[in-house]
């Protein structure tokens, strides 16, 4: 993950209290009175507390949690559909519970576009139409945006379908319309509020690849709500794990499966598919030691000495393990490539449940290596035995 | 000894208060009714010209130029041929039993009251919708307006505007416009919050989320209403014509005061044809406007 990202979406001390006197209520919240204890003393219930978060320019950014998790509505306070009971929402810096009504509207239909979990189409429209709805409320004519939302829903693979009513299609179909209609207002931020959840399973998988697919070429940032912690980790950069209106634990999809801060996070990740959720970068030792040559005399003296095998090297072109034992009974002159064996690299970004198969096949460790062919490390079975045995 | 009479007669007030009071209220309004009944009846002289114009159009015209106008705006409506010749041959056969003027007379009437009904009625439902306050002091009004006997809020009207078509009108309107209030608040209110928090999301206005999205999607609760509303007004017509409203109404007022059965037969056949035409016409026109509500439910 690029750090260096500069920081686009900023909450602070949000905290979201419902019922008719939820000002005078907070401060028992600040002061630490349990969800229940408010219950039962005002009738008031706490939606969120004290949640503070910074999402990055460009990340995906996934809030997670169980229904009644405040998920739902915290994504509501980006684009100010719900009004916090207190707390600031910056965007760009500027607090937008500043904005007036007019401002706010503005704001709505240049910064933000939303995508909902039962789509939230306009029935009465056609499916052209609810594309080009955040353009047409703009109050852009039909014939400026027309070739716009045209392309649009080509890109979601729905071209032809542009005069269909939404109740014709099917509920993939209708959030790929939902989809178009988000991107086709070019707004930067995009919030995905359980966007694939009422989607049936293979559907679902679809359409996540087809959102990192579109992520790659728009690098928009994407605020992405979900219960289910598989999709969390193939899509996010980074993951919330929201508890009771809490904030539990913010990190890398790595660190949640990894380095779980609470109980309620780990007993999440226990049930992860871990082959599935991680990658090669999260077990591999950094070791950039290899030989290079192609004579046994070449690599004699820099083979590692704690080591019974090493990477050879050639022009910095990858071409296969030697052990110890073997470059012992060679002679100075012998060619390398007579000795070595071919064990597969892999790549920093592969998924372990791809590497896998790999180290079962060899004795060895697998030489990680990046684009250009560089070897940037190594990974050890019993590191990839361990990450998956927890 | 103490008067125990309480403990088998309910203590009522006595009959000198009741009167008093009945008297104070019964000159209160008379002298109301003195002092602006000439400019409430001012306010609703527009209304009535139009009443009387169009009444005179649909008599006047020559019947067959009426009759093919019905039809033809039958089938604008709903493309259907067979409730186009089913409007056609009850025409022929209202007019055939010489009850064409009389019900030209209804017909004109129902319509006024029912553009009335709707005029006021969609807004008011609207305001509903959007208040809850606004919705705890008119649902009241509304179950009294239904309930209350149309005799009772007659006798006020006539006291004001006398016997004729506007008073007939009010009568009829009190009467008939609950529903389309009602269920337009209802239709309003029950539109898929997830649609319309998608048009506040992406930036609507409170007018274009109230014209792009809520009342194209009350639509057909709102079509529901009115279609009660022209039930409800057809069912006011005799009522309405002890107050001297013509029309279909005041031959079955004669038939129960007279005996004629036939007489009242016919003419209260005329109505419920007049009914049903009204009935299916508006149904199936709103079907046809709701036509992208169809397909196929899949996922």
């Amino acid at each position: 993950m690029d750090n260096t990202r500069e920081t686009l979406i900023e909450i602070e001390g949000l905290y979201q209290i419902f019922g008719p006197d939820a000002k005078n209520v907070l401060p028992k919240v600040k002061a630490g009175a349990s969800k229940e204890d408010i219950l039962a003393e005002t009738g008031h219930t706490i939606g969120l507390q004290d949640i503070n978060l910074s999402v990055k320019r460009g990340e995906i950014f996934v809030i997670m949690g169980l229904s009644g998790s405040g998920k739902s509505t915290l994504i509501r306070h980006f684009n100010r559909l719900i009004d916090p009971t207190a707390g600031k929402i910056k965007v760009e810096g500027d607090d937008i519970m500043e904005l007036p009504i007019k401002e706010l509207t503005t704001f709505r239909r240049h910064k933000m576009a939303m995508v909902f979990q039962h789509f939230g189409l306009m029935p009465h429209r056609c499916v052209l139409d609810n594309v080009g709805y955040g353009l047409l409320i703009k109050g852009e004519k039909r014939a400026e945006w027309k070739p716009k939302a045209v392309d649009w829903l080509e890109t979601v693979g729905l071209a032809g379908y542009e005069d269909q009513f939404p109740s014709q299609l099917s509920g993939g179909q209708q959030q790929r319309v939902g989809l178009a209609r988000a991107l086709c207002t070019d707004a930067e931020i995009l919030l995905m509020d359980e966007a694939f959840s009422a989607l049936d399973p293979l559907i679902r998988s679809e359409m996540q690849e087809q959102l990192i697919d579109l992520q790659e070429n728009l690098q928009k940032t994407i605020i992405f709500i979900t219960h289910d912690l598989d999709e969390a980790l193939r899509l996010g950069d980074r993951i919330a794990v929201l508890k009771d209106g809490k904030l539990v634990q913010v990190g890398t999809p790595v660190d949640i499966v990894l380095k779980p801060e609470d109980e309620y996070v780990r007993a999440f990740a226990k049930d992860v598919n871990r082959a599935r959720a991680l990658t090669v970068q999260t077990i591999m030792t950094a070791d950039t030691s290899k030989l290079e040559g192609i004579s046994a005399k070449d690599v004699r003296d820099s083979f590692p000495a704690d080591r019974n095998h090493a990477f050879v090297f050639n022009n910095n072109a990858y071409q296969g393990v030697l052990t110890k034992q073997q470059l012992d009974d060679m002679q100075d002159d012998d060619l390398l490539e007579t000795a070595l064996i071919k064990v597969p690299t892999v790549r920093r970004t592969n998924l372990l449940q791809d590497v896998i198969p790999l180290s079962l096949n060899t004795r060895f460790d697998l030489p990680v290596v990046n684009k250009q062919g560089e070897l940037k490390g190594r990974v050890e079975a019993s590191k990839l035995a361990d990450v998956l045995s927890p | 000894m103490i008067d125990s009479s309480w403990l088998t007669e309910f203590p009522d007030m006595s009959r000198r208060e009741l009167l008093a009071i009945r008297q104070t209220l019964d000159g209160a309004y008379r002298n109301f009714s003195r002092n602006y009944g000439e400019s409430i009846e001012n306010f609703f002289d527009p209304l009535l010209y139009f009443l009387v114009w169009f009444e005179n159009l649909l008599i006047e015209t020559p019947w067959w130029i009426v009759l093919a106008a019905i039809v033809g705006l039958v089938y604008a409506a709903t493309r259907s041929w067979k409730l186009c010749t089913g409007v056609l041959t009850a025409f022929l056969a209202i007019g055939y039993f010489g009850m064409w003027e009389d019900t030209m007379r209804t017909l004109s009437i129902i319509t006024v009251c029912t553009i009335l009904s709707i005029c006021i009625g969609i807004p008011i439902g609207i305001l509903m919708a959007r208040s809850d306050r606004a919705k705890s002091i008119i649902t009241p009004l509304l179950d009294i307006m239904q309930t209350m006997p149309a005799f009772v809020y007659l006798i006020p009207v006539v006291m004001l505007l006398g016997i004729g078509r506007i008073p007939g009108v009010i009568a009829v309107v009190i009467y008939a416009i609950p529903p389309v209030i009602r269920l337009t608040n209802l239709g309003i209110r029950l539109v898929n919050k997830e649609t319309l928090e998608a048009a506040t999301a992406y930036g609507a206005t409170p007018t274009q989320r109230l014209f792009g999205v809520q009342i194209p999607l009350a639509m057909p609760t709102i079509m529901a209403g009115i279609n009660q509303t022209i039930m409800m007004a057809l069912a006011m017509v005799v009522v309405a014509s002890m107050i001297g409203v013509k029309g279909l109404g005041q031959p079955v007022l004669k038939s129960i005061t007279n005996q004629y059965f036939t007489l009242g037969l016919l003419n209260g056949l005329a109505i419920v044809a007049l009914a049903i035409i009204f009935d299916r016409v508006s149904q199936s026109y709103a079907k046809r406007a709701q036509k992208h509500l169809e397909g196929t439910e899949n996922g």
